[in-house]
C-alpha cells in the first residue's frame, strides 16, 4: 500500500502513530513492510490458504461475534442435502460439468431451492462475466428459508464452513504458504481481539489479491472473515478496494465494460433477454425479496435518456437499439479475435495494452492486425508505435512497411485540464475544475465522443437503412461552450441524475425514476447527485465545520450514503452495538432509523418488524435483515449462487506453480477461463511433466515513483530518474544459484517471452522452503516498455493468458520462468531461444492444460451425487 | 505569525541578538520566528514527494537517469540538482533489537522454514536468511541544514549566500560567482556546484513560499508528516515528545539529530529524528562549523607574522653590525 498508494498510506501512518500494529503480508519486504510491525513472506498465490486459516482459527476458538452472525449473516441457514463439498471431493465441488468446465449450481441452494434459486448452469455466466453485476446486489433466492439458529445442523451453513476450512490449521499455512506457525497465529490473534462489540477491522486490498485465476475467491476469502467477526456496516469496518486509478470505480459504475449498463444493469444478452420484459425480469426476479423490484424504471428511464422523445412505451424505449452480448467480448478474447482478423477497428482510451497487458506480444500483435486503431493519451505510448519500434519489429514479426493498422493519435486532455468527476472505492463523487486549457490540439474525452457522434450523425443523416436508426435516434443535444465547443460537464452529471422528462426538474434520488417513460436517469444509483438542481459532488464543506461522516463533502452513491448495510451497525432490536461503535440506530420514540449516516434501511421499518407470508420485494425483509441488496437480507459466509466456482472459497494452486496443491487432488481453478490460441502457452504446473523447466515463480506490481505501464511517468524527467531502469529483485541465495550479479544483466524466460532487466540482489527477498523443496520468488515492476525517458522490457510479456472465471480477470501476479545471466539474445535468436524452452517443457502453443487434475473424481453434473463420480 | 510585510530592507545596526537567533544575528530588526525543518525518518515511507515536489517547484533540473544500485535511491546524494535526497538504507536487524519479545525460532517440526544458507554477493550481507522478516529498511529525506553557525555563508566573498530573516540560509543565484569556497566550507557536503553553469545551488527553505505564508515544497507533499515545518522552537518540542514516545513503545533507537544548538554548528535549521547512529544515514556523528578556528587561526597567523617581522628585524639590526 505504501508502494502503490501512498497518499492513502498516510492514515495507517496516522493509526500506527495512535499505536495501531500493522501487519504486511507479502512475497517480498516493499516499502509497507518497512512501516510495519510484523513483515510476513508469503509464498505468491497462496493467500485462500493463509485467510482459510484465520477462518479455521475464529471458528475453532469460537471467536465469531456470535450474536452478530446468527443474526445478520447466513450461518443459519439449512444447506441442500445434494451439496456436496470441495473438502470430499478432492477439490471439487458437486455439480461441476465438464464438458463446459464449469458448475451446474443446483445442488449448491439453500435446502428446497434446488430448483427454483441462482443460475443453474454457469456456462453462460461464465462467458459474460456475469458475476460483475453483483458488485451492486446478491444473486436471487426464492420465498422462505429454512434455518437451524442453533447452528448445529449438520448441514447449516456454520457446520459447513467449519468442515470446509477445518483443515486450514496453522500447519496447513505453513505448508502451503511458507508461514511460520507462531508469526500465523500473532496475525490471527491481533484480528480477532481487535473485533467485536467495542472494535471494528477493515480489511483493504487492491490488484495483489483480485489478479489471480481465483481472484474472486480471495475476496470472498476475506469478506467471510469479516462477517464473521461482525466487521461489514459498521464504522471502521469493511472490505475495500483500492483502486489502480483515479475513478476505476466510476468507470464501473457508468461501465467502460462490455457486459454492464450503467448501475450495473447487465447488458442484454441476445439469447436471454429477447425482449424489454425478458430483460428487466432477469434483473429484477419478481417475488424475490430485496430492492431490485424497481428494476423496470431503472431500465426505462436509462433508455429514455439515450433515445429521448423516440424511446415510448409502446416500442419497449427503443430496447431493440441496445446491442447484445452472444458471448465473451472481454478484452483478452478481443485480442485474440484481433490477431485471427475478426475485429477491425479499436478505440485506446487511456490505455496502453501494450504494456500494461498480460502477454505483451499478443497485444501488439493483434493491434498490428487491424485496419484502424485511435489512441487518445497524453503522450506518445507503446500501444500507439507497437507498429514501428515495438520488439516484434527487432524479431521480425512486425513488419512497419507492411503493418496493415493504420493508426490515429489524438492527445487527450488530463485531468486538470478538463472539468468532471472523480468517483473513489466508497463510492464518493468528487467535482473537479478545470486548471488550464489543454495545450494544442489536446482535448477531454468528453469533447471526443460527443462531436464524434454529432459528426457519424450528421454523415448518416436522411439514411433510411434501420440499422442506422440507433444512432440517429440518439438524445445527442448537449449544450456546448468556448472556442473548441466543448460540451457542459454539468449538463451529463444531470442527465445522468436523471430528471422529470415534462418538467426538467432533477430526480432528488432513484425511488423517483418511472417506468412509463415519464423519467429518464443516465445512471440511476447515481440519482440524488444533482438533487435541487445543484452539484452536490462539488460540495467542499471543511471538515472541521461538519461531523465525522463529512455528509457534505462530495456525494457518495447511493442517496448520499457514506457506509452501505449501516442497519447492521446495531444490534437486532436496532440498539448500537456499543457506545463506541454507534452508527446508525432505531429511535423508538421518533418510530424511524437515525445515526450519523443516511440509514441504510427503510427509514420507519421497526426492528421487530416480520414480513407475511407470500411477501416479496423490500416488504419481504424483516425489521432485522440489514443486508438489504441480498436476496435474503443476509451477509453471505456461503454464497449457493453468485460465484461461479464455489460456495466456498478453497486453496487452488495458481495456473503456473512449481507446486503440487498440498490440500486437493484438484492441482488449479477448475473453471478459470483458458484460451486454445496458437498465440497463447501454459507452463506446465505439477503433476503435469517438465515444471521444472520453469523453476522460479515471478510475481509483478509498482513502484511508488511509476504509474501503471509508465505513459504518465516514465516521460516525465523528475519521476523518470527516480527509477530509471528495468529491473529484478532477486534474494542473494538465488543470485549465487543463477550466477547472477548485483547491477549486471539477467534474462527471464517464460513459454512466452524473454525479457532483460539489471539485477539488484537484496535481502529483501528471502527463498521459502515448502513441502522439502527451495522456492524461490522473483519480483519486476511492470512498469517498462519502449518508449519515453527512461525505457526497458515490459514484465507483463512474460504472462500468458488465463482468467478468473466470474469477471475474467486476468492471473497477472503470478507465473512460472526461468532465470539466466546476461542480456537476451535479439533479432531470430529471441524467438528460437523460447521454442526450445518450449521444447524441453512440452508446450505445445495452443495446448491447455486439462481443467480438472487427472485423477480427480467428477461427480455427476446437476445433481450432487455422492462425491463419487464418473471420473 | 510570519508577517511578510514586515521585513526589514535589510540587516540594520545588531542589539545584542539572542544566542540561537540567527536572523537577529544578521541583523534582521523584528525577525519573524526561526522557521525549519523536523524530518522524522520514523515515519518515512520513502514515497519521493518531496524530491518530486522539489524540483517541480523550484525548477530544478535532472540528476541523471543513472540505476545505482543503492537500495531504491537513483539520487545518490544532495547535489546541485537534488535539494531533497532520500536515502534507503537495508539493514539485516540486530538480534534483539525489538526488546526481546520475538521468539527465537527454531524451525518448526513442520516442513517449512526461512533457510539458513550462507548469504552471498552484494550488497555484501553477511547472516542467514533465518530472522529476515525482521529486516530494516530505513528511509530518510535529507536536505540542507540551514546551520546556525553556517561556514557556507562565513566563507562567501560576495555576499550570495545571506541569512534569511526566517534564519535560513539562501543562495541568490544572480549574485554568486562560483567561486566555490562555500562547497568545501559545508561541513555536510550539502552545497555543490552545477556543472554546466558553476554556480552553487542548494534547498532554499523555499524562501518564495514561506515568504507568502505557505509551506515549503516538500513538506507539503510530504503524505506522512514525516517533513514537517513550522517555528524552529516549537518543532524541537515535538520532536522530543516523539523520541519520548518511541521510546516508551519500544523503539529506544529512536535519537535526534542536529537538534542541539551546542553542537558543532550551532544545532540546525533542519534537523531529524534517526532510528540509527548517524554514519548509517551517511551523516558526519559531529559536524564542526568549518570556520570555527578561523579566529584562532588568524590568530596564530598573526602571531607568526610578527615573530617574522621581529626575525626580519633582529636579521637586519645583526647584519649591520
Amino acid at each position: 500500500m505504501a508502494e502503490a498508494h501512498p497518499v492513502g498510506f498516510q492514515w495507517v501512518m496516522e493509526a500506527r502513530k495512535r499505536g495501531a500494529k500493522v501487519f504486511h503480508v507479502d512475497p517480498r519486504f516493499t516499502r509497507t513492510s518497512a512501516s510495519a510491525d510484523v513483515y510476513l513472506p508469503i509464498r505468491a498465490g497462496t493467500d485462500i490458504a493463509l485467510l482459510g486459516g484465520v477462518i479455521n482459527y475464529i471458528l475453532t476458538n469460537e471467536l465469531d461475534f456470535r450474536e452478530y452472525v446468527l443474526a445478520y449473516t447466513n450461518a443459519a441457514t439449512i444447506v441442500s442435502e445434494d451439496f456436496v463439498d470441495a473438502e470430499d471431493a478432492e477439490g471439487l465441488f458437486s455439480g461441476f460439468d465438464p464438458a463446459t468446465g464449469s458448475y451446474v449450481q443446483d445442488s449448491w441452494q439453500y435446502a428446497g431451492h434446488e430448483r427454483d434459486s441462482g443460475s443453474g448452469h454457469t456456462a453462460t455466466a461464465r462467458e459474460t462475466a456475469a458475476g460483475l453485476r453483483h458488485e451492486s446486489h446478491g444473486a436471487p433466492i426464492a420465498g422462505q428459508v429454512e434455518r437451524d439458529e442453533t447452528l448445529q445442523h449438520p448441514r447449516c451453513v456454520y457446520q459447513i464452513l467449519k468442515r470446509h476450512f477445518a483443515r486450514y490449521t496453522p500447519e496447513m499455512v505453513q505448508r502451503v504458504c511458507g508461514l511460520p506457525p507462531e508469526k500465523f497465529l500473532e496475525l490471527a490473534r491481533a484480528w480477532t481481539q481487535n473485533s467485536g462489540r467495542e472494535r471494528t477491522g477493515c480489511l483493504i486490498y487492491s490488484v495483489g489479491w483480485t489478479q489471480h485465476s481465483v481472484g474472486v475467491q480471495y475476496i470472498r476469502t476475506g469478506a467471510i472473515i469479516q462477517l464473521l467477526l461482525g466487521n461489514v456496516g459498521r464504522p471502521g469496518g469493511g472490505v475495500l478496494a483500492l483502486r489502480g486509478h483515479a475513478s476505476i470505480q466510476g468507470s464501473t459504475d457508468i461501465p467502460t465494460l462490455f457486459n454492464l449498463l450503467p448501475g450495473y444493469l447487465p447488458m442484454p444478452h441476445h439469447a436471454q433477454h429477447p425482449t424489454f420484459d425478458d430483460w428487466v425480469n432477469a434483473i429484477r426476479h419478481p417475488g424475490q425479496k430485496g430492492f431490485w423490484g424497481n428494476a423496470r424504471a431503472y431500465a426505462a428511464s436509462l433508455l429514455k435518456a439515450y433515445w429521448g422523445e423516440a424511446a415510448t412505451p409502446d416500442n419497449d424505449f427503443c430496447y431493440g437499439y441496445l446491442p447484445r452480448l452472444t458471448g465473451d467480448h472481454g478484452t483478452y478474447q478481443q485480442v485474440l479475435d484481433m490477431i485471427d482478423g475478426k475485429i477491425r477497428g479499436y478505440f485506446l482510451l487511456g490505455q496502453n495494452p501494450a504494456v500494461g497487458s498480460a502477454h505483451g506480444r499478443a497485444q501488439r500483435l493483434g493491434m498490428a492486425n487491424l485496419e484502424w486503431l485511435v489512441v487518445r493519451d497524453l503522450f506518445m505510448i507503446e500501444s500507439a508505435t507497437f507498429w514501428q519500434r515495438g520488439p516484434e519489429v527487432a524479431t521480425g514479426e512486425i513488419v512497419p512497411q507492411e503493418c496493415r493498422t493504420e493508426v490515429f493519435f489524438l492527445p487527450a486532455a488530463s485531468h486538470v485540464e478538463k472539468e468532471g468527476t472523480f468517483t473513489q472505492t466508497q463510492r464518493l463523487l468528487q467535482w473537479r475544475e478545470k486548471a488550464v486549457d489543454p495545450p494544442g490540439d489536446a482535448r477531454s474525452e468528453l469533447w471526443f465522443f460527443y462531436h464524434l457522434g454529432r459528426r457519424l450523425r450528421e454523415k448518416l443523416a436522411g439514411s433510411p437503412l434501420p440499422r442506422d436508426r440507433a444512432l440517429l435516434d440518439l438524445a445527442w443535444d448537449y449544450p456546448t461552450h468556448g472556442p473548441h465547443d466543448e460540451p457542459d460537464a454539468e449538463a451529463v452529471l444531470r442527465e445522468i441524475n436523471g430528471y422529470d422528462i415534462a418538467t426538467g426538474r432533477p430526480l432528488a434520488g432513484f425511488a423517483e425514476a418511472r417506468d412509463d417513460g415519464t423519467t429518464a436517469v443516465g445512471c440511476w444509483i447515481y440519482a440524488g447527485v444533482y438533487a435541487d438542481g445543484v452539484n452536490q459532488a462539488a460540495r467542499r464543506r471543511p471538515g472541521g465545520e461538519q461531523d465525522w461522516v463529512a455528509a457534505e463533502w462530495g456525494w457518495a452513491w447511493p442517496a448520499n450514503r457514506r457506509m452501505l448495510y449501516n442497519r447492521a451497525s446495531a444490534d437486532p432490536q436496532g440498539r448500537p452495538w456499543s457506545d463506541r461503535k454507534r452508527y446508525v440506530w432505531w429511535d423508538e420514540s421518533a418510530g424511524r432509523w437515525t445515526g450519523h449516516d443516511v440509514p441504510d434501511f427503510e427509514v420507519t421499518k421497526a426492528p421487530s418488524y416480520r414480513p407475511p407470508p407470500g411477501a416479496s420485494g423490500p416488504a419481504a425483509l424483516a425489521g432485522d435483515d440489514p443486508f438489504v441488496m441480498q436476496a435474503d437480507g443476509k451477509g453471505w459466509l456461503y454464497a449457493p449462487s453468485g460465484v461461479l466456482d464455489g460456495p466456498l472459497p478453497t486453496h487452488y494452486e495458481p495456473a503456473e506453480s512449481p507446486v503440487r496443491n498440498p490440500l486437493y487432488g484438484q492441482q488449479g481453478n477448475p473453471t478459470r477461463k483458458t484460451y486454445r490460441h496458437p498465440v497463447n502457452s501454459v507452463n506446465p504446473s505439477p503433476p503435469q511433466e517438465h515444471s521444472q523447466v520453469f523453476p522460479y515463480v515471478f510475481t509483478v506490481s509498482r513502484l511508488t515513483e511509476h504509474h501503471t505501464a509508465g505513459g504518465m511517468s516514465r516521460t516525465v524527467a523528475p519521476l523518470a530518474e527516480l527509477q530509471p531502469e528495468m529491473f529484478v529483485e532477486v534474494s542473494p541465495e538465488l543470485a549465487t544459484l543463477a550466477g547472477l550479479n548485483h547491477l549486471g544483466w539477467a534474462h527471464l524466460v517464460s513459454a512466452r517471452a524473454v525479457i532483460e532487466a539489471k539485477v539488484l540482489v537484496t535481502d529483501r527477498l528471502v527463498p521459502l522452503r515448502v513441502d522439502g523443496r527451495v522456492i524461490h520468488q522473483l519480483w519486476l515492476p511492470y512498469h517498462f516498455g519502449f518508449e519515453g525517458l527512461v525505457t526497458g522490457d515490459s514484465a507483463n510479456d512474460l504472462f500468458g493468458i488465463t482468467l478468473d472465471p466470474n469477471v475474467l480477470i486476468q492471473e497477472s501476479k503470478i507465473g512460472t520462468c526461468d532465470v539466466r545471466p546476461g542480456r537476451r539474445p535479439t533479432g531470430a535468436a529471441l524467438g528460437e531461444l523460447v521454442d526450445d524452452y518450449r521444447r524441453r517443457a512440452g508446450v505445445t502453443p495452443g495446448a491447455v492444460p486439462p481443467a480438472v487434475t487427472p485423477g480427480v473424481p467428477i461427480g455427476p453434473p446437476g445433481s450432487g451425487g455422492d462425491g463419487e463420480g464418473n471420473g | 505569525m510570519v508577517d511578510a510585510q514586515g521585513r526589514p530592507g535589510g540587516p540594520a545596526t545588531p542589539a545584542a541578538p539572542p544566542p540561537g537567533d540567527p536572523a537577529a544575528g544578521a541583523g534582521w530588526v523584528d525577525a519573524p520566528p526561526r522557521m525549519g525543518f523536523f524530518t522524522d525518518t520514523s515515519v518515512c515511507i520513502g514515497c519521493k514527494a518531496c524530491e518530486v515536489a522539489c524540483k517541480e517547484w523550484n525548477g530544478v533540473p535532472t540528476s541523471g537517469l543513472d540505476l545505482l544500485g543503492m537500495s531504491y535511491d537513483n539520487t545518490g546524494a544532495l547535489t546541485a540538482n537534488s535539494w531533497r535526497h532520500v536515502a534507503f538504507v537495508e539493514q539485516p536487524r540486530p538480534a534483539g533489537h525489538r526488546g526481546g519479545s520475538e521468539p527465537t525460532e527454531a524451525p518448526a517440526s513442520g516442513a517449512t522454514e526461512f533457510l539458513g544458507m550462507p548469504a552471498a554477493g552484494p550488497p555484501g550481507r553477511t547472516g542467514t536468511a533465518e530472522g529476515r522478516s525482521d529486516f530494516r529498511w530505513l528511509m530518510m529525506s535529507d536536505v540542507c541544514k540551514h546551520c546556525t553557525q553556517a561556514g557556507c555563508l562565513d566563507v562567501c566573498p560576495t555576499g550570495a549566500l545571506f541569512r534569511t530573516e526566517f534564519g535560513t540560509v539562501v543562495v541568490q543565484e544572480d549574485i554568486c560567482n562560483g567561486c566555490g569556497y562555500c562547497v568545501s566550507a559545508c561541513p555536510y557536503g550539502v552545497i555543490d556546484r552545477r556543472v554546466d553553469d558553476g554556480r552553487v545551488w542548494k534547498c532554499t527553505l523555499c524562501y518564495d513560499r514561506i515568504g507568502a505564508g505557505l509551506t515549503p515544497a516538500c513538506a507539503q507533499a510530504c503524505p506522512t508528516e514525516s517533513i514537517q515545518y513550522g517555528p524552529l522552537d516549537e518543532l524541537r518540542e515535538r520532536a522530543a515528545a516523539r523520541v519520548a514516545t518511541l521510546h516508551e513503545r519500544g523503539t529506544p533507537e529512536a535519537r535526534l539529530y542536529g537538534h542541539d544548538p551546542h553542537d558543532g554548528v550551532g544545532g540546525d535549521g533542519a534537523f531529524f529524528l534517526l532510528l540509527d547512529e548517524p554514519e548509517v544515514y551517511g551523516l558526519p556523528p559531529d559536524p564542526q562549523v568549518t570556520t570555527r578556528d578561523l579566529p584562532k587561526m588568524w590568530q596564530r597567523a598573526g602571531v607568526a607574522a610578527l615573530a617574522m617581522a621581529a626575525g626580519a628585524v633582529v636579521a637586519f639590526l645583526g647584519g649591520r653590525r
